[in-house]
């Protein structure tokens, strides 16, 4: 409870000393220099962020983006050939760009959507996961696609795209229904489960992995059209081609030797820990067309589709 | 950094400028594009704060007065102790609970027990919370503003024959709520700041807005600015509300003389 208002707090500051420090070109300075001088990076991870990156307590993080990062470190070991600490820093949906921009995070493995507005503050690494935003309902409700919600109300979680989605589809198809602010996305499923809304509107890996872990799973589904397309990167520092090549070259190595599938499969089809439930998220097209065609295409590419 | 405040202008749709700024919020008025603008969504945002921080209030008050002139009684009766008793206890839960955890409580844990509640808007919930919480302070305030009176003007109320009702409301309270009016200007403007745990249950308040309106935009500091100065303008408003209330209610010679500068 004190969690939520404190993390308010820290993205409130964090962000104006951040923009106070961005207006200072002291971050000239690549990347690799900062490493190689303090034999440690820092990666952005995120507390529960379905299987892509979320923490074990004890601050222990992993998940899908975390490994991949941590073979991109390992390689960045063999071309320095000193070993890097590597420290975790929580990071937030508010709080996860200032705090690349200005140097806090040297790399951040959360699940964060490559878009035109945030390429203008950071760069994003190869696509390695391509989102459907989806709608997650009760079993027993009868929904079956997004015209069912008409005069429903329907949950999203602050701070994410998918409200801007959810509002761009309900002018289009003229469908009304009442948006429903959870404040994270336990607290948007709990508006589901405790029927204070008809449907959760989120990404696919976050629903499936919030209804595994679910008490009973089988009284969700996730149901009616793909609503977005969104490709989710890793995400570092902008104008620092060195790095990126680096961390590129990390990524597009794992795919073509089909180490990343491994990864994909391990994540979201095997059992995971800590509870050893399974996310259960098919590898989507879109997916495999990202690890065959390697790019950074922002999310208005795939929407021009 | 430059500060763009364009970005208000910006429909919360397409990322594009609306012609007049207003789209929704006076149709006939301006004539906008009919899309919602981030400026249309501060305004409401703003509405959302004041109707939570409103009812708050008036909860706090009514509860607030009833629950410290409860705690004032002369122990004479059962009754009298029984009721101050349940005014103290009152006092006491509101008080020693963290305000974000009351939210959730009467967000998600008492509708649970009580289903009728369920069907309640989440902004009456949390107004009855917020409500809640300030009127155990209020309780405070009051009890303190009836114990700073002379123990003469008590004692000269029943001399004249008056039951302890009629003292109150003829004697005790008319000074007591003079007394107490500074600290309730307080009280009203830290109600409205207190609005904004609002948010933590999808009150789409000022500061949800801000949260959400800044991840949209990649705006940060314009969107909280304009989000600190609209707390500030109502928080100044209150305030000056209330002083014209304390002078208006003065009686001449009491407390401390004409001081023009109003509320504390």
């Amino acid at each position: 409870m004190k969690n939520s208002l404190s993390f308010f707090k820290i993205s409130l500051s964090g962000l104006l000393i951040t923009n106070l420090l961005i207006s200072m070109p002291s971050f000239a300075a690549g990347t690799f220099d900062k490493i190689s001088a303090s034999k440690s990076i820092t990666m952005g991870v995120r507390d529960s962020s379905g299987a892509l990156s979320y923490t074990l307590g004890d601050g222990k993080y992993t998940g899908y983006h975390v490994e991949i990062c941590k073979r991109i470190i390992s390689d960045l070991e063999k071309t320095l050939k000193t070993p890097i600490q590597i420290k975790y820093q929580a990071v937030t949906s508010q709080n996860r760009i200032p705090l690349v921009q200005n140097g806090t995070v040297d790399i951040e493995c959360g699940s964060t959507t490559n878009n035109a507005t945030r390429q203008k503050d950071v760069s994003f690494a190869v696509t390695t996961y391509v989102e459907e935003v989806r709608i997650a309902v009760k079993a027993n409700s009868g929904i079956t696609s997004i015209a069912q919600l008409n005069g429903k109300k329907v949950a999203t979680t602050t701070g994410t795209t998918s409200v801007q989605i959810l509002r761009k589809n309900e002018r289009a198809t003229g469908v009304n229904f009442d948006e429903v602010f959870g404040k994270d996305h336990a607290d948007s499923f709990l508006l589901l489960e405790s029927d204070r809304a008809d449907a959760f509107v989120m990404d696919g890996s976050i629903l499936a992995g919030n209804i595994a872990m679910a008490k009973n799973p089988k009284d969700f589904r996730i149901v009616g059209e793909v609503l977005s397309v969104e490709p989710i990167a890793i995400m570092i520092r902008k104008d620092d081609p060195q790095f990126k090549a680096a961390v590129d070259n990390t990524i597009k190595g794992l795919m073509k030797d089909g180490s990343i599938a491994k990864m994909y499969q391990q994540w979201f089809l095997e059992p995971i820990p800590p509870k050893n439930t399974r996310v259960g998220l098919e590898l989507s097209a879109n997916t495999k067309e990202a690890w065959a065609n390697p790019n950074d295409k922002p999310a208005e590419e795939y929407a021009k589709k | 950094m430059a500060l763009e405040f364009g970005i208000f202008c910006k429909s919360t749709i397409e990322e594009e400028f609306a012609p007049k700024c207003f789209g929704t919020t006076f149709p006939n008025v301006f004539d906008g594009n009919g899309d919602t603008t981030y400026l249309d969504w501060l305004l409401s945002a703003w509405g959302w704060t004041l109707s939570v921080a409103g009812l708050a209030l008036l909860i706090a008050l009514l509860v607030g007065l009833v629950v410290g002139t409860l705690r004032t009684l002369p122990e004479s009766s059962w009754f009298n102790r029984l009721l101050i008793t349940l005014a103290n206890t009152w006092v006491e839960i509101f008080r020693n609970i963290p305000v974000l955890v009351q939210i959730f409580l009467w967000y998600h844990v008492i509708p649970m027990l009580v289903p009728i509640l369920k069907g309640l808007p989440a902004y009456f919930l949390v107004s009855i919370a917020l409500g809640f919480y300030t009127s155990s302070r209020i309780a405070e305030q009051v009890k303190a503003g009836i114990q700073s009176l002379p123990k003469g003007q008590t004692l000269a109320a029943m001399a004249l024959g008056l039951t302890t009702i009629q003292s109150y409301r003829f004697v005790i309270l008319p000074m007591a709520l003079r007394i107490v009016i500074p600290p309730l200007t307080s009280e009203s403007m830290n109600i409205i700041k207190n609005s904004s745990v609002a948010f933590a249950v999808s009150v789409s308040e000022l500061t949800l807005f801000a949260m959400q309106a800044q991840e949209e935009t990649s705006k940060g500091i314009e969107i909280y600015l304009a989000v600190t100065i609209m707390y500030m303008i109502t928080a100044l408003a209150m305030n000056r509300l209330m002083a014209w209330v304390e002078k208006k209610t003065r009686v001449p010679g009491f407390i401390a003389p004409n001081n023009p500068s109003g509320a504390h």
